[in-house]
C-alpha cells in the first residue's frame, strides 16, 4: 500500500495495524523524549490547499516524532494564489523529493488525481478532499472509540454509533461509514433530508431524521459541524431550528446510555449542532480525539514510509 | 471541373453503382465499372450522404489555442462531416451579424465543410436580452439555429420570447436544457456514485425539467425547439409525448451519451467531464432506443476541444467537454448498427437528413441519387482502428476514446463535389 486515500483502501487487518500501531506510537507520548528516528531523512509535505490549522499541525507533530523532515505548503500567499495548477505544485515538490504528500483540497477526488497522474513518485495521504474523504479523522475516531468502548483491542464489532448533522457535505461521515463498516461496527446517520445525499440507502447503515429515537441505541454520538454557509441555501429555515431539531444539548445528551461518549472532528459550533453544557461534559471526548489524532497519523506515515513492508504485505 | 467517380461503393450499404460526380452534383448512378472519370476505388464500400453536425464547438474566435475553423473542419471531414453547426460560445460570443458572417467567411475560405454559424440567443450568452436575431438571420451566413448553449434560457419569459421571434425568420432555438439553481457547482450526474464521491449531482430533472417547460411554451407558441444533447431517460418520455400531441420539438443526442456512462468519473480522470454528465446504463439504453425510433430526431457531437492544460489537472478545477467529430461515426457503428437498431438508411437519416432538415440546410442531406448536391461520405463498416489522441486533426487531444478500438472508419469524404478526404487522410 502506498497511498492512502480513502478508508475503503483499508480492509480490516490494515486498518488494525494502524490502530495496533497507534497504540504503540500512543505510548512514546508519555515518554520525556517523544521522538522516534524511524523517518530521519525522509521529507513530508504538508500540501494545504485549504486552511486547516488543527490538521495541518497534527500532522507535522506526527512526522516530527518520527524524525522526518516537513514542509508546510500552504495554497494562501504561495504560487497557487498566483494561478499555479495542482500538476506544477506537484511537479515542484517531486524535485524537491518529497517522499509523502499530506494533501488537503477543496476539489474532491484531488488526492485521488494527485497520487494516479503520474506527477509524483511519492506516498499521497488524503487530509481531508471536498466533501469526499477524510480517512485519518475516520483512523482516529475508531481509535477513540476502541479505547473507550472496547478496551483499546481487536475491531469494533457491534458498536452502535450515530453520526448527526451535514452529512451531505461531510467527508469525515464518508470515511467513517466505510471505516466502521470495515471493523464490524452499526452506523446510523441522522440528518434532516436536505442534508442527506440521493443514494443513501446503498450505504452501509442505517438513515433517521430523528436524533431523539437513535440516542438511547447508540454507544457513540459524533456531531457534525455545519458550515457557516450552508445556513442560508436552504438546508433548513434557521439555524435555531436546525439546533433544536439535530442540535445536541443536555437534555438531549441524557438520552445516551451511561457508557456512551460524545465526539466531534472540530472544529465546534458551539450553540448550534452542540451545547456548551455538552461539549465540556465528562462524555465528551473530543479533546482526547486530538491527541489520538497525532498517534493515528505517526502510524499512517510509519507504515506508509517506514514499515511499508508490513502494510504491503 | 474534374469528373469523379466512386466505383463499385454501394449507397446504403445497397446493390453496388459508379457514383459520377461532376460540378459539385451527383450526374449519375453507372453500373459497377462503367462510369467514366477519375477513379476512386470504393469496392464493396458503402456510400451515405455526408454528415451533418448539428452541434460543433469550433472555439475560433477567441481559444484558438483549443481549435481553429480549420483544424475543426479537418476533423470534420475526416470524421465524413460535409456540414458542421458552429456553436456561438466564442470570445466574442456569436451574438452579431459581424461575427456570424466572420464565422462562415472563414468557414468558406478553408472549404473542407459547410460551417453554419449559430447564432446566440441572448446578448453575450447572459441569458437577459434577445440578441440580434434578425440581422443574424439576414446575414450573409443566413443563421437559422439560435442557441446560447453552454447556458441554458432559462428565463422562461426569455425564452417564449425567442421561440417567438425566430417564426419570422425560419428559425429554430435549440435549447440547452440545465436548470442553473438545480446545478450550481455541478460536477457529475447525481445519484449513489455522486454521493460516494462526494461531487456535487447534476439531476436528470434539471435537464428533463426545462425541456418539459419548453416543449410546452413550443406548443403555445406554435414554434419550433430543438432540444440539445439529450442526456436521460426521462428527457426521452418528455420529448416522445410532447411529439405524440404535435409539438413541433426535434432533438439530438451525442455520441459519448450512446456508449459512456458515469462510472468512468470515479477515475477522476476530467477526461470523462462533460455537460450535461455522463449517466446512467439505463439512460444510454433509453437514448439509444429513442434514436433509433425517431424520438430522437438526429446525432450530434457535441465536439468540444480543451486545451491540454484544461484537461491535465483535478477534476473541479477542469472543462467540460469531449471531442467528438472524428469518432462519431464509429460510436454509431458500435452502438447503434452492430446491434442491429440502426440500419444503413437509419445511419444516413440520423446523422445527415434530419440534422440538415433541422438545420435548415438545403444543400446536405440529399438522397444518394442523380441531380443530388454531391456530399458523400465512403464508410468501411468491416474495418476497425484506434484512436490515438495525439493523431487527431483537432487541435486538442480530449477524447475519452484514447487507445479504444472501435469498428468502422471513414474512408473518403467528399464535399460539394470535390474529395477532402481520400483513404482516410486529407485530399
Amino acid at each position: 500500500m502506498r497511498h492512502l486515500l480513502s478508508a475503503a483502501d483499508l480492509d480490516r487487518d490494515r486498518a488494525l495495524l494502524i490502530l495496533d500501531t497507534a497504540a504503540e506510537m500512543a505510548a512514546l507520548s508519555d515518554r520525556s523524549v517523544k521522538k522516534l528516528p524511524t523517518l530521519r531523512g525522509r521529507t513530508v509535505v504538508n500540501l494545504f490547499f485549504e486552511d486547516s490549522t488543527r490538521t495541518r499541525i497534527s500532522f507535522e507533530l506526527a512526522a516530527k516524532r518520527l524524525s522526518a523532515d516537513v514542509i508546510n505548503f500552504a495554497a494562501k500567499g504561495s504560487s497557487v494564489s498566483k494561478g499555479e495548477s495542482l500538476k506544477d505544485t506537484a511537479l515542484t515538490l517531486e524535485a524537491m523529493g518529497a517522499d509523502a504528500v499530506v494533501i488537503r483540497h477543496w476539489d474532491s477526488g484531488a488526492p485521488h488525481r494527485l497520487a494516479h497522474a503520474n506527477w509524483i513518485g511519492g506516498s499521497v495521504i488524503n487530509a481531508g478532499d471536498g466533501t469526499h474523504e477524510h480517512p485519518t479523522q475516520a483512523l482516529l475516531d475508531a481509535y477513540t472509540m476502541r479505547r473507550h468502548l472496547r478496551d483499546g483491542k481487536g475491531a469494533l464489532e457491534g458498536v452502535r454509533v450515530g453520526i448527526v448533522g451535514d452529512i451531505l457535505h461531510s467527508r469525515v461521515a464518508r470515511s467513517n461509514v466505510l471505516l466502521l463498516q470495515t471493523l464490524g461496527a452499526e452506523v446510523t446517520l441522522v440528518a434532516p433530508p436536505t442534508l442527506l445525499p440521493i443514494g443513501i440507502e446503498t450505504w452501509p447503515c442505517e438513515v433517521s431524521y430523528d436524533i431523539d429515537a437513535v440516542l438511547p441505541k447508540v454507544d457513540a454520538v459524533m456531531m457534525l459541524r455545519v458550515q457557516q454557509e450552508r445556513m442560508h441555501a436552504a438546508y433548513f429555515p434557521t439555524a435555531r431550528e436546525y439546533s433544536s431539531l439535530y442540535g445536541l444539548n443536555g437534555d438531549r445528551m441524557r438520552l445516551l446510555p451511561d457508557h456512551a461518549i460524545v465526539m466531534h472532528p472540530g472544529p465546534m459550533n458551539r450553540g448550534m449542532e452542540i451545547s456548551a453544557e455538552v461539549a465540556d461534559s465528562d462524555r465528551a471526548v473530543m479533546v482526547e480525539q486530538v491527541a489520538n489524532g497525532v498517534s493515528v497519523r505517526m502510524a499512517v506515515l510509519y507504515l506508509l514510509l517506514g514499515g511499508a513492508k508490513e502494510l504491503s504485505e | 471541373m474534374t469528373t469523379y467517380v466512386l466505383r463499385g461503393v454501394r449507397p446504403y450499404g445497397e446493390a453496388p453503382v459508379d457514383i459520377v460526380i461532376t460540378d459539385g452534383f451527383i450526374t449519375e448512378l453507372a453500373a459497377p465499372g462503367t462510369g467514366q472519370g477519375e477513379v476512386i476505388d470504393a469496392e464493396g464500400l458503402i456510400a451515405l450522404p455526408g454528415f451533418v453536425d448539428l452541434h460543433t464547438h469550433l472555439r475560433e474566435p477567441g481559444r484558438e489555442d483549443a481549435e481553429t475553423i480549420e483544424s475543426g473542419s479537418q476533423a470534420a471531414a475526416l470524421g465524413g462531416f460535409t456540414c458542421v453547426h458552429a456553436m456561438a460560445n466564442t470570445d466574442p460570443v456569436a451574438d452579431t451579424a459581424g461575427v456570424v458572417e466572420q464565422v462562415w467567411h472563414i468557414g468558406r475560405e478553408v472549404g473542407l465543410v459547410d460551417v453554419r454559424p449559430v447564432g446566440a440567443v441572448t446578448v453575450n450568452l447572459e441569458g437577459t436580452h434577445l440578441a440580434q436575431i434578425g440581422a443574424m438571420a439576414n446575414s450573409a451566413a443566413g443563421v437559422t439555429v439560435f442557441s446560447d448553449d453552454g447556458k441554458c434560457v432559462h428565463d422562461a419569459l426569455l425564452m417564449r420570447r425567442a421561440l417567438e421571434y425566430v417564426k419570422a425568420f425560419g428559425g429554430v432555438v435549440a435549447q440547452h436544457a440545465q436548470e442553473p439553481r438545480l446545478t450550481e457547482n455541478a460536477q457529475m450526474n447525481e445519484g449513489a456514485l455522486s454521493g460516494k464521491l462526494g461531487m456535487v449531482g447534476w439531476p436528470a430533472v434539471a435537464e428533463e425539467a426545462i425541456i418539459a417547460r419548453d416543449v410546452l411554451l413550443a406548443e403555445h407558441v406554435d414554434s419550433r425547439l430543438h432540444a440539445c444533447h439529450v442526456s436521460t431517460a426521462g428527457s426521452v418520455e418528455v420529448i416522445r409525448w410532447a411529439k405524440s400531441r404535435g409539438v413541433n420539438v426535434t432533438a439530438e443526442v451525442t455520441p459519448h451519451h450512446l456508449i459512456l456512462t458515469e462510472d468512468l468519473v470515479e477515475s477522476y480522470n476530467p477526461v470523462y467531464k462533460v455537460n450535461p454528465p455522463l449517466r446512467r446504463k439505463e439512460d444510454v439504453m433509453a437514448l439509444r432506443e429513442a434514436l433509433a425510433d425517431g424520438t430522437i430526431d438526429a446525432l450530434a457531437t457535441d465536439h468540444a476541444p480543451h486545451p491540454h492544460e484544461h484537461k491535465d489537472c483535478e477534476w473541479g478545477a477542469a472543462a467540460m467537454g469531449m471531442l467528438g467529430l472524428q469518432t462519431a461515426f464509429s460510436v454509431v457503428m458500435e452502438t447503434m448498427v452492430e446491434p442491429g437498431l440502426l440500419d444503413w438508411r437509419g445511419v444516413a437519416d440520423r446523422m445527415s437528413v434530419q440534422p440538415a432538415r433541422i438545420g435548415g440546410v438545403a444543400t446536405q442531406g440529399q438522397p444518394i441519387e442523380v441531380g443530388s448536391s454531391a456530399n458523400i461520405v465512403v464508410v468501411d463498416p468491416q474495418a476497425r482502428w484506434t484512436v490515438v489522441a495525439d493523431e487527431l486533426a483537432s487541435k486538442s487531444s480530449n477524447t475519452p476514446f484514447a487507445e479504444r478500438t472501435f469498428p468502422g472508419t471513414v474512408v473518403h469524404t467528399f464535399y460539394a463535389g470535390r474529395p477532402t478526404v481520400l483513404d482516410g487522410v486529407l485530399a
